[in-house]
C-alpha cells in the first residue's frame, strides 16, 4: 500500500511538471448498452466511437493532445448505467459523457452529470431529455417527433383518414406512442385504435385482428427488432392488406432480413444514412455519409446503421467543443457546444442553441419505401 | 440448551454496524460506495427473503415486486402527492405490507410448486402493471424526480452520508432478525419448517406464523424500496421484475439458508460480483451460473455453512494440538 | 364484437400447443424425479438455436431440426448426469436453484455461441395462409398442432407399452419401491432428462419458423410452460397439454378483447385464482395437501 502512495506521489509530480509536458490525453467517457436487449444500438455506438477515436488520433488528436475514451457496457440496465455514470466521473473524471445508449438510462443519469457538472451527449433520443433544457444535457439522436411528422406529411399526401398505431411496450415503443397519440388527431387524423405488445411477444395477430375491425386507411407499427418484423409476417399471414409503416427503430438491414417477404412495400422514416449511396449527388451529406458507411463496413464487416451515427455524433461534437474552447474542462466544453452551429453529423446537421440542446430539424429523416428487399427513397 | 446472554445479539449488531461504518475507508475510490450501498439494500430484502425461506421454509419466486411497490409508492406520494418524505416512506412500508397480507391468505394455503407457482405468478402480474400502468408508474421509461432522502431537514445528498444511514437501516434489520430468531416466534417457525403438522399438534397456529413472517420479509423488501428509490431519484420497472426475484433467492441459497449473516454475505458477495466481472465483459453471465451451481454443488449450505465447517474444523484442530 | 374470435381461437391454440409441450418435458422430469427443472425453457431456445445453425451450416431442413432435437436431448442427459445426480439426497430446494443456475449456464453459452441477434427458421411447408371459417390459418400452425398430437400420443404408447415406460411410471409413484424391483432409478432420470430435452427441442424448433428465436427466449417460455403444467395438474401429461392450450387460448383472447398490453398478466391471474380454488389443476388429482 505504501509503494503505491509513493509511485502515486511520483506521478502526480511528473503531472504538475509545467504545462506542453508529455502530451496528457483528453479523457472522455461512454456509457454504451454494448450487451443486453439494447445491444443492436449500443454495439453500432462503441465500435463507431474506438473507430473514429484512432482517426482523430491518427490526425494528431485534439488540441495537440490524444483522445482516449473509456467505454462502460451498462448492460441496458439502469443501475448499472448509473453506477457506470458514477465512476467515470469520480474515478475516471472525464471531460464529458457520450451515451447513455438508451432513452430509460440517459434519463436515470442525468441528474447525476448535471449535479457533478460534467456535461453529457446522449446518444438516445426521448424528448424529455432536452426538454426541459438541462445546461449539462445533449442529445444527438433525433426526436420521435420529428419522425412522426414525417410519417404523417406521407400519409396526409395519400389521403387517409383513419390510421390505428401498434406500439411496443418499452421505453422506445411508449416514446412513440405518446408522440403519436398527440399528433395524429392534431394533423386532423382519426385514431381507430391503440393496441400494444410485449417486447418479447412472438404472435401479433390478435391485435392485428383488432386494429382491423376499426377499418383504419393505414397502421403505424412503432418499435425495435424483432417485433416489428413479427408484426409485418402476421400482417401477411392474416391477409391484410393495409398499408403498414414502420418507425426509424427498425431502419436496418436486420429488419428486412427477419422480415423477408413479409417487407415488401412498407413505408418507413430513416436517418439519411440508411441510403447513403442512393442519396442524390446535390445532397450536402452525401460524401460524408458514403465515406463513413465505407469505413464502418470493411472494418466492422456488418452493415452500417444510424446507431452507429450517434456515436459518431456524439464524439465528434464533444471534439469540437474542445477544440472550439481550446480547453478540456468540462464548463468550457459544456458552454463551446451550446455554440455549435451547422455542424454536419452523421444525424443531420447540428446547431445547438441554449434553447435546444437537440439540435436537429425535419431533414434528420427521409421516406423510405421496402421494395424487394432493399429501400428506395420515397419523394414526399 | 443455553439461553443466549441477553443482549449478545445487540452487541454482535452493533460492532457489525461499527464495521459497516469504518469499512469506506479502506475502499479507493468513492464509486464504489455506490456498490456498497447498493448491496446493503439487496441484504435487507435478503435478510428479510431468508426469514420467509430460510426458516420457514416457504418459497417466494416474486419478492422484488414488494420491492417495486415500496420503491414506487414512494415516488408517487412524495411527488405526485407532494407529502414529506418521511410519510411516503412509512406509506411505501406500509403498502408493500398490506399487499402482502392479501395475497398470503390464500397463497399460503400452498406447498412447494404451487407456492412457487403462486409467487412467480404474483411477482410476474406487479411488475406487468408497473410497466403497463403508464399514467402512474410512468411505464416502461420510468419514473424521474423523486427527491433525494432528508430526514429532520438534513438532506442526505452525499454518497457518504446515504451510505451511513443504509448501514444504520441494515444492522437495525440484523438485530431484528436475530432476536426474531431466538424468540419464541422464532422456535415456532423453525418448528413449522420441519413438520407442519407437528407443529399444530403442538398447537402453534401455522396459518398465521406464515402470514406474519411473509408481511414482515415483504416489509422489509418494502424499506429497501423506499430506500432504493430515494438513493437513485430514478425507478424503471425492469429492476422490479422475475430475474431480480431469482437473484434475491440466489442471494440467500449461496449465503446460507436459516442464516441471517450468511444473507448478507450473499447479497453483498453477488452485489459487487457484476463489478468484478467486469472485465470479463461477454462471459459474466455465465461465470454467474457457473457459480450457482458449483455452489449449489459443493457448498450446498451456503458460505455460512462453508464458513461454519471450516470453523470447527480448525477448532476440532486446535482442540486435538492442545491435548 | 365477436369479429375476431376464428382468429384469436386459432392464435391461441398454436401457441398453447406450443406451451403444452413445454409442459410436457416438465412434466416427463417432474414424474420421475420429483423436480421442477427450470432450465426446460432453455431447451426449447436450443431446439430453435441449433436448427438455425444446423441449418446455416449446409443441412436441410428437416434434417437440421432432426439433429438439433438429439443435440438437446444428449444435452438433457448431460445436466442430469453432472447436475442432477450428485444432488440426491439434498433437499428438493436445491434442485431448484440448481435447475435455474444451468438455465442460466445454458443461456451465457447460447449467447456467446450464437450471439445476440433474433433469427428465423423458413417454415415447413410455406406461408401462404389458408383461409377459412373467418380465420387465416397458417400451414405452420398446422404442423404444431400435429407433431403436439404426435408426441402425445406418442409419449401415451411409450409410458403404456414399453418397459421403460412403464418404469419411469413406477419411479414416479414411489421411488424406494420402484429400486427394489430392480429398476434403475438412475437411469430413468437420466432417460426422463433426454426425453424432456428432445420435446422441448422439438417444441422450439417447429415454433421458430412463426416466432422467431433468439438466445433469450427460454425464459418467459419456460415460466408459461410450468403454468400450463399447474394448471392442467401438476404430474399429468394429459393434463399438461391441455394446460397449455387453455392458456394460449386465454391469453390470446384476453389480449383481443380486454387489453393488449396487459396479454400476459391474464394468463397468470387465472392461473392465480385456479390455484386459490383448485390447486390440483383441471385435471389433477383432487386432495393436493392443504395446510
Amino acid at each position: 500500500m505504501r509503494s503505491k502512495a509513493i509511485l502515486f506521489a511520483l506521478f502526480a509530480l511528473v503531472l504538475t511538471a509545467g504545462p506542453g509536458q508529455a502530451a496528457d490525453p483528453i479523457r472522455l467517457g461512454a456509457v454504451l448498452s454494448v450487451t443486453g436487449p439494447a445491444s443492436f444500438l449500443g454495439e453500432p455506438e462503441k465500435n463507431t466511437i474506438q473507430m473514429e477515436v484512432e482517426k482523430i488520433n491518427a490526425a494528431g488528436g485534439v488540441l495537440g493532445r490524444p483522445v482516449e475514451v473509456v467505454i462502460l457496457d451498462d448492460e441496458t440496465d439502469v443501475n448499472k448505467a448509473v453506477l457506470a455514470t458514477d465512476r467515470l466521473i469520480k474515478k475516471e473524471q472525464v471531460a464529458a459523457i457520450l451515451g447513455p445508449t438508451t432513452s430509460g438510462n440517459s434519463l436515470a443519469v442525468i441528474a447525476k452529470a448535471a449535479a457533478a457538472k460534467v456535461p453529457l451527449i446522449s446518444c438516445s433520443a426521448a424528448e424529455k431529455i432536452t426538454k426541459p433544457v438541462n445546461p449539462f444535457v445533449f442529445k444527438v439522436a433525433p426526436s420521435d417527433r420529428l419522425a412522426v411528422a414525417r410519417i404523417l406529411t406521407h400519409a396526409k399526401k395519400q389521403g387517409y383518414k383513419k390510421l390505428a398505431i401498434l406500439t411496443v411496450s418499452d421505453g422506445f415503443g411508449q416514446a412513440g406512442r405518446e408522440v403519436l397519440k398527440e399528433e395524429i388527431p392534431a394533423a386532423g387524423f382519426e385514431l381507430t385504435a391503440d393496441e400494444v405488445f410485449g417486447p418479447k411477444d412472438t404472435d401479433m395477430t390478435a391485435q392485428l385482428t383488432k386494429i382491423q375491425g376499426g377499418a383504419p386507411d393505414a397502421i403505424i407499427c412503432w418499435g425495435t427488432n424483432p417485433g416489428p418484423a413479427v408484426v409485418a409476417k402476421n400482417r401477411v399471414q392474416l391477409g391484410m392488406k393495409t398499408p403498414l409503416y414502420m418507425s426509424h427503430g427498425v431502419a436496418s438491414k436486420k429488419f428486412l432480413e427477419l422480415a423477408g417477404d413479409a417487407a415488401e412495400g412498407l413505408f418507413l422514416p430513416a436517418g439519411k444514412i440508411t441510403v447513403a449511396e442512393k442519396l442524390p449527388e446535390a445532397d450536402a451529406q452525401k460524401a460524408q455519409l458514403v465515406a463513413y458507411a465505407k469505413t464502418y463496413e470493411e472494418r466492422f464487416k456488418a452493415p452500417v446503421s444510424t446507431f452507429g451515427g450517434h456515436g459518431y455524433d456524439s464524439l465528434h461534437l464533444a471534439a469540437k467543443a474542445i477544440t472550439d474552447a481550446g480547453s478540456d474542462k468540462p464548463q468550457a466544453l459544456r458552454d463551446a457546444l451550446e455554440k455549435v452551429k451547422d455542424f454536419p453529423g452523421i444525424g443531420g446537421i447540428f446547431t445547438f442553441t441554449p434553447e435546444d440542446h437537440a439540435g436537429l430539424g425535419p431533414d434528420a429523416f427521409i421516406m423510405l419505401r421496402i421494395e424487394k428487399g432493399d429501400w428506395v427513397i420515397v419523394g414526399d | 440448551m443455553k439461553r443466549p446472554l441477553a443482549g449478545q445479539n445487540a452487541i454482535r449488531a452493533l460492532l457489525f454496524l461499527v464495521a459497516l461504518l469504518v469499512a469506506p475507508l479502506a475502499l479507493p475510490n468513492e464509486y464504489y460506495l455506490s456498490i456498497a450501498i447498493l448491496g446493503c439494500l439487496n441484504a435487507v430484502i435478503a435478510v428479510g427473503l431468508n426469514l420467509l425461506l430460510g426458516y420457514a421454509g416457504q418459497i417466494s419466486l416474486g419478492h422484488a415486486a414488494f420491492y417495486g411497490i415500496g420503491a414506487y409508492a414512494t415516488a408517487l406520494c412524495t411527488t405526485r402527492l407532494g407529502l414529506p418524505i418521511p410519510a411516503g416512506m412509512v406509506i411505501g412500508v406500509a403498502l408493500a405490507a398490506a399487499v402482502a397480507w392479501i395475497v398470503a391468505v390464500p397463497t399460503l394455503k400452498l406447498k412447494g410448486h404451487y407456492l412457487a407457482m403462486a409467487t412467480l405468478g404474483f411477482g410476474i402480474i406487479v411488475s406487468i402493471v408497473f410497466n403497463e400502468a403508464v399514467d402512474i408508474t410512468g411505464g416502461p421509461s420510468g419514473y424521474v424526480g423523486i427527491p433525494r432522502l432528508a430526514l429532520l431537514g438534513h438532506e442526505f445528498d452525499t454518497d457518504r452520508g446515504y451510505y451511513n444511514v443504509v448501514a444504520v437501516v441494515l444492522a437495525a434489520v440484523v438485530l431484528l432478525a436475530l432476536n426474531l430468531m431466538k424468540s419464541r416466534t422464532g422456535r415456532a417457525l423453525r418448528a413449522l419448517h420441519v413438520s407442519e403438522k407437528a407443529a399444530q399438534s403442538l398447537g402453534i397456529d401455522i396459518a398465521a406464523h406464515k402470514r406474519f413472517v411473509f408481511v414482515l420479509s415483504a416489509a422489509l423488501a418494502g424499506l429497501a424500496g423506499v430506500l432504493y428509490a430515494h438513493y437513485l431519484g430514478f425507478i424503471a420497472p425492469a429492476s422490479f421484475g422475475f430475474s431480480f426475484s431469482i437473484q434475491l433467492v440466489v442471494m440467500v441459497i449461496l449465503g446460507g439458508m436459516a442464516s441471517v449473516w450468511g444473507s448478507v454475505a450473499g447479497a453483498l458477495f453477488l452485489t459487487a460480483l457484476p463489478e468484478a466481472l467486469r472485465d470479463f465483459e461477454n462471459i459474466d453471465i455465465l461465470v454467474y451460473g457457473a457459480i450457482l451451481v458449483a455452489t449449489i454443488l459443493f457448498l450446498p449450505d451456503g458460505l455460512a455453512g462453508g464458513c461454519t465447517r471450516l470453523f470447527r474444523k480448525f477448532r476440532r484442530t486446535e482442540a486435538s494440538h492442545a491435548r | 364484437m365477436l369479429s375476431g374470435a376464428p382468429q384469436y381461437l386459432v392464435s391461441g391454440l398454436t401457441q398453447g400447443a406450443a406451451y403444452g409441450l413445454i409442459g410436457l418435458g416438465f412434466t416427463m422430469i417432474f414424474n420421475t424425479t420429483g423436480i421442477i427443472n427450470f432450465a426446460q425453457g432453455e431447451f426449447v431456445m436450443l431446439g430453435g438455436m441449433l436448427a438455425v445453425w444446423f441449418l446455416g451450416a449446409g443441412l436441410p431442413l428437416l434434417l437440421a431440426v432432426l439433429a438439433a432435437c438429439l443435440v438437446t436431448a444428449v444435452a438433457g442427459a448431460l445436466m442430469e448426469r453432472l447436475a442432477i445426480r450428485p444432488l440426491a439426497g439434498a433437499p428438493a430446494i436445491n434442485a431448484v436453484i440448481i435447475t435455474i443456475g444451468v438455465s442460466i449456464l445454458l443461456r451465457g453459452g447460447a449467447m456467446l455461441a450464437f450471439g445476440k441477434d433474433t433469427v428465423a427458421l423458413p417454415a415447413f411447408s410455406g406461408v401462404t395462409p389458408i383461409l377459412t371459417l373467418g380465420a387465416a390459418i397458417q400451414p405452420q400452425s398446422l404442423w404444431v398442432l400435429a407433431v403436439t398430437l404426435a408426441l402425445l400420443a406418442g409419449l401415451r404408447l411409450f409410458f403404456a407399452a414399453t418397459i421403460q415406460g412403464k418404469a419411469m411410471l413406477a419411479c414416479a409413484c414411489q421411488q424406494k419401491a420402484a429400486s427394489l424391483v430392480g429398476i434403475s432409478v438412475a437411469r430413468m432420470a437420466l432417460l426422463s432428462f433426454g426425453i424432456s430435452g428432445l420435446i422441448g427441442a422439438v417444441a422450439g424448433a417447429i415454433l421458430a419458423p412463426i416466432t422467431m428465436t433468439s438466445f433469450d427466449v427460454g425464459t418467459m417460455l419456460g415460466v408459461k410452460g410450468f403454468a400450463a403444467c399447474i394448471l392442467g395438474g401438476l404430474g399429468n401429461p394429459f393434463g399438461a397439454a391441455a394446460g397449455g392450450l387453455v392458456l394460449g387460448v386465454l391469453e390470446s383472447f384476453g389480449a383481443g378483447y380486454v387489453a393488449s398490453g396487459y396479454k400476459d398478466a391474464f394468463a397468470f391471474i387465472v392461473l392465480l385464482l385456479l390455484l386459490f380454488v383448485k390447486p390440483s389443476g383441471l385435471f389433477g388429482k383432487a386432495g393436493v395437501e392443504r395446510v
